[in-house]
């Protein structure tokens, strides 16, 4: 029976396919099939943390003013009454102060930012130790690696626009930094602020930048990014039916759409509730900046943070060349070593190819166990950055637990070259263990806790086969599949207990193996 | 006889005459705050040193010699005093890289008593006369970020300095001791004389200090410590990012 709401949606989609022929595209999208596994959102959050700066940084927009022209105060915030300072911190204080829903709209939009670049890093991680960077996707990889340098970049220049003592004392350290580049150093800098530090000009060209040329940049790579998954498909976990040719997942139209949807006002609920419950950058504090002026705890946001970490770690060497000075203590720690650290990032995926020589399509994921190597690189890096991350925080350690901060560098200098290593041997022996762990899961199956005893008067502990979805996960190698068949002892009915955790038995009942994909679920070829 | 009694007789009446003036002013004419206050200092004094040489000679010397174990004490003034006794810094419990704020161990009586001694030996910089925190706030919190918080904090939290040393929180630090802080120098602190920060621009800071640790209200919610980006930072992974995987696992679940 069709209803007049019916009738109308399908004269507009007639209307529509009409003119633009479009319904077979939107058919074909609309059972496009996505996998199901929740490391699969992560790349999501960074995705609606974007779309949430968007919204809120235009909301700002309208009130701020990226201008260094000097104003006396004469607003709200009474103990800055009377002192001189830029427009820009003049027009935050009045956003965080006057605008309605200004200090919120300012909060969340940071908050927005430290998550946008957190989970861009977590995804990444996921994507690094499942193996989905492989062939054919280096390209998204190559993309996603852009994305987060150009994040880094869009990030520091936001950090900056307010003018306060903090973004001051950034931009203080991005001059020298300039500064340190051999030869050009002091023309770069000059070029970039306009003349000597602070130059009057920068916050004018930070402004555009920051609201449109990287969003508008970041805005593309993320479309790239997305066109990509969407042609070459998600890659998936391994599972009954879940092959390197066949998607099993959720159609986009109604259960991913209406999932990817309510995962956004989630994303959106998380921000909204961190932007009016914890206070961040609390600009009226730090005061406007002045050159002269410098807080203890001044800190960059953290994804600029391992950078200071770096150079609070370098020690101070300067070397003079007849007239020239050159500062290997500023340049190796923020230009070289990020150089070297992205430069391998990005290059990541065709360095594994050629070293393990595996030239295959890659549309199934790795545990990372069963890629003892990789997983163990991925450890050891994730433990260098960390060690730097702490080391840009090395006063507030040194505040908050009483210790010496330069006991905490001298550790921590040791720590950099000493740990890494230290921590590749260990998860590369965790993984192998775990395959053993596996191997025998394969082998005799999961422990029943039932004993038999023989007639011969030998007791024997009954064990069950392991229930597909997890033995089809777990026969990764020829080896493997062979382990499998070997199966368990016992005689047990096609009902078997429901693994728990890491595959112990609880007790509760699974189906059998389903023939077909299971309900609700769409198989989708990965070739069209 | 008679010649030598008229010789000395004149100067007799004299003296007794003098005598007689004088005792009869200092009985009704002097004005008599001052000389109880005369006597009130010099009873303070004397208080001040037998607490002194009860609890402090040990280390600063029986004469404010100063030894091995502390400075002299000759010429730093009552504000010196008034900051490390008020804040419970002295007496030391420990020798440590730097004197930690302690429960106080003298009353405001004992305190004054030992500032009096310390002045009446050599001088030094003393408290300024009326209240302390009533300068101009604006003044006062850009003189602080000039001159105070590249060690204490934008907000006054404190910060780490080399070697275990550190420039402690503000909050505790009453305005006495803000003031004689700045006045007296302690630690690693610099010192702050007249002629570098006026008395006007002292009570300025003394009243930002106040404001900022005590009175200002942070509008923004949570003030994560007022550390700045690394709390901020670590509540974007632990509470943001936690809070979104477990959202993902959740729906993951539900899938």
């Amino acid at each position: 029976m069709a209803t007049a709401v019916e009738k109308g949606a399908s004269g507009a989609a007639v209307w529509v396919d009409d003119r633009l022929g479009s319904s077979n595209f939107i058919k074909r999208s609309l059972n496009k099939v996505f996998p199901d596994h929740w490391s699969f959102m992560l790349g999501e959050i960074a995705l609606y943390s974007f779309i949430v700066l968007l919204l809120s940084g235009t909301y700002l927009t309208l009130f701020f003013e990226g201008s260094s022209r000097e104003v006396i105060y004469h607003g709200a915030y009474t103990p800055l009454k009377g002192i001189p300072m830029s427009a820009a911190y003049e027009s935050t204080l009045r956003i965080s102060f006057e605008v309605r829903g200004g200090l919120i709209m300012r909060q969340i939009h940071h908050w927005a930012a430290l998550l946008f670049m957190a989970s861009i890093v977590v995804h990444l991680m996921r994507v690094f130790f499942t193996g989905a960077f492989r062939k054919p996707r280096e390209l998204n990889w190559l993309l996603g690696v852009g994305l987060l340098v150009l994040g880094i970049l869009e990030g520091f220049a936001g950090y900056s626009l307010p003018d306060d003592l903090l973004s001051g004392t950034g931009l203080r350290i991005a001059y020298s930094i300039a500064l340190s580049i051999p030869v050009i150093g002091t023309w770069a800098a000059f070029l970039v602020f306009g003349g000597e530090y602070p130059g009057g000009e920068i916050i004018e060209r930070l402004y555009p930048i920051h609201i449109l040329l990287v969003p508008g940049i970041i805005l593309g790579l993320i479309t790239a990014h997305l066109a990509l998954v969407w042609y070459q498909k998600h890659t998936q976990f391994a599972g009954p039916g879940r092959t390197e040719d066949t998607v099993i997942g959720s159609k986009v139209y109604p259960a991913y759409g209406a999932k990817a949807g309510g995962f956004f006002f989630l994303v959106f609920g998380v921000l909204t509730l961190l932007g009016g419950l914890a206070q961040i950058n609390p600009i009226w504090l730090y005061g406007p900046y002045d050159p002269s002026q410098v807080s203890a705890g001044s800190q960059p946001d953290w994804y600029v943070g391992f950078l200071d970490g770096s150079t609070r770690l370098m020690p101070n060497w300067e070397l003079r060349f007849w007239d020239y000075t050159f500062s290997p203590n500023v340049l190796l720690p923020t230009q070289v070593l990020p150089g070297i650290l992205f430069g391998l990032l990005a290059l990541y995926p065709f360095l594994e190819a050629k070293l393990t020589r595996d030239r295959a399509y890659h549309n199934l994921l790795d545990r990372p166990r069963d890629k003892p190597v990789r997983t163990a690189l991925g450890a050891m890096s994730i433990t260098f950055y960390l060690i730097l991350l702490i080391a840009g925080g090395n006063d507030i350690v040194a505040s908050i637990f009483h210790l010496s901060i330069n006991e905490i560098t001298y550790t921590l200098r040791a720590g950099l070259f000493i740990l890494p290593p230290l921590v590749y041997v260990a998860t590369k022996r965790f993984c192998l263990s775990l395959q053993r762990a596996d191997d025998e899961l394969l082998h005799h199956g999961i422990e029943s806790g039932t004993i038999r005893r023989l007639p011969s008067g030998e007791f024997v502990e009954e064990t069950v086969p392991l229930p597909p979805q997890y033995s089809v996960l777990l026969a990764t190698t020829p080896e493997r599949k062979e382990l499998t068949s070997h199966g368990a002892h016992g005689d047990h009915p096609a009902a078997t207990p429901a693994p728990r955790g890491f595959f112990r038995p609880r007790g509760g009942v699974i189906e059998p193996a389903p023939e077909k994909a299971p309900d609700g679920k769409e198989l989708e070829g990965t070739v069209d | 006889m008679t010649s030598t009694r008229s010789r000395f007789s004149g100067y007799a009446v004299l003296l007794l005459a003098l005598a007689m003036v004088g005792g009869l002013y200092t009985a009704f004419g002097a004005p008599k705050s001052k000389a109880a206050d005369g006597a009130n200092q010099s009873i303070a004094i004397e208080e001040g040193r037998q607490l002194y040489l009860q609890g402090c000679s040990t280390c600063h010397g029986l004469n404010n010699e100063g030894g091995a174990g502390g400075p002299t004490l000759i010429g730093v003034g009552a504000s010196a005093v008034i900051f490390q006794v008020e804040s419970g810094r002295m007496p030391l419990a420990a020798g440590v890289a730097q004197a930690p704020r302690k429960k106080v161990k003298y009353d405001r009586t004992q305190i004054d008593q030992l500032a009096a001694y310390i002045e009446s030996r050599g001088g030094g910089p003393t408290l300024p006369k009326g209240r302390l925190d009533d300068g101009d706030l604006a003044l006062g919190g850009d003189l602080f970020r000039t001159n105070c918080s590249s060690c204490h904090n934008f907000a006054g939290v404190g910060g780490a300095l080399t070697r275990s040393k550190y420039a402690p929180s503000l909050k505790p630090a009453d305005e006495r001791v803000i003031y004689t802080a700045m006045q007296s120098g302690p630690e690693n602190m610099p010192r702050f004389s007249d002629n570098q920060l006026t008395v006007d621009e002292k009570k300025a800071i003394t009243r930002y200090v106040r404001y900022i640790t005590h009175e200002a209200k942070d509008p923004g919610g949570a003030p994560l410590g007022r550390y700045g980006p690394v709390p901020e930072g670590l509540v974007a992974f632990l509470v943001g990012i936690g809070l979104l995987i477990v959202i993902t696992l959740w729906i993951g679940a539900r899938a």
